[in-house]
């Protein structure tokens, strides 16, 4: 199983997490984002996702990294899935094993962090009457 | 010009729209900044402006600062902020 992965295909919330852990670990924490079919008060339709792939993979490899460094987890898997998605779908994977629960769990949220605020991809929300870009963090992100 | 003495520029998302391509390749000059090119494509495509104070820099996929200054054969992007997850 690659562990990240940029595709048009529905995710797979079994097959993330398949062979992740090995004999040391006690715990695996597997977070699936889906799409809600209400945002802001709007009736959600779909949701298209743009990814700029080439700078993606080196961005999972810093976030995976900072994950290493602050949380001493080594396996970690992130997969998202671009083009259109569909309400009730997943947009996005991430699975963590660690030898214990609190270890994964902070690993699988900050890595959720740092893609809404680093990972070069976007959303484009398509509502009754419209469709508009989502934007995250307005200040922009320099190192 | 050497074929190589160009820089690829890459939107995407809202500043793609907002420019009406997203990529192209501008010819490179001795000092040239991420923040010049910027001003140049604001000035070609004035819907670009409002993204000007949100948008990330990034070269050879990396983020820098705007002040960066761009070699040739860099790949240069801008990046509205990001909204995956």
């Amino acid at each position: 199983m690659d562990r990240f992965r940029i595709t048009s295909d529905p995710l797979d919330e079994r097959a993330v997490a398949e062979g992740l852990s090995t004999s040391e670990d006690g715990a695996v924490v597997v977070f699936s984002g889906i799409v809600r079919a209400r945002n802001k008060g709007r009736k959600v339709l779909h949701l298209e996702y743009e990814a700029y792939e080439a700078m993606v993979y080196p961005v999972f490899e810093r976030v995976a990294e900072d994950v290493r460094e602050r949380f001493g987890v080594e396996r970690l898997r992130i997969h998202h899935r671009i083009g259109r998605v569909d309400i009730g779908e997943s947009s996005v994977l991430v699975a963590a094993a660690s030898p214990h629960r609190g270890t994964a769990f902070e690993a699988a949220r900050h890595t959720m962090n740092e893609i809404k605020r680093i990972v070069p991809i976007w959303k484009r929300e398509f509502f009754e009457g419209g469709d508009v870009w989502v934007e995250g963090p307005k200040e922009p992100v320099t190192e | 010009m050497t074929g190589s003495a160009v820089v690829t520029v890459l939107l995407f998302a809202a500043a793609r729209e907002a420019a009406g391509r997203g990529r192209l390749e501008i010819p490179h000059r001795e000092g040239l900044t991420a923040a010049e090119v910027w001003k140049n494509l604001e000035s070609g495509s004035p819907a670009l402006a409002p993204l000007a104070g949100s948008v990330s820099v990034a070269v050879n996929h990396r983020f820098v600062p705007r002040d960066t200054v761009l070699a040739a054969g860099d790949e240069l992007a801008f990046l509205p902020p990001v909204s995956g997850g």
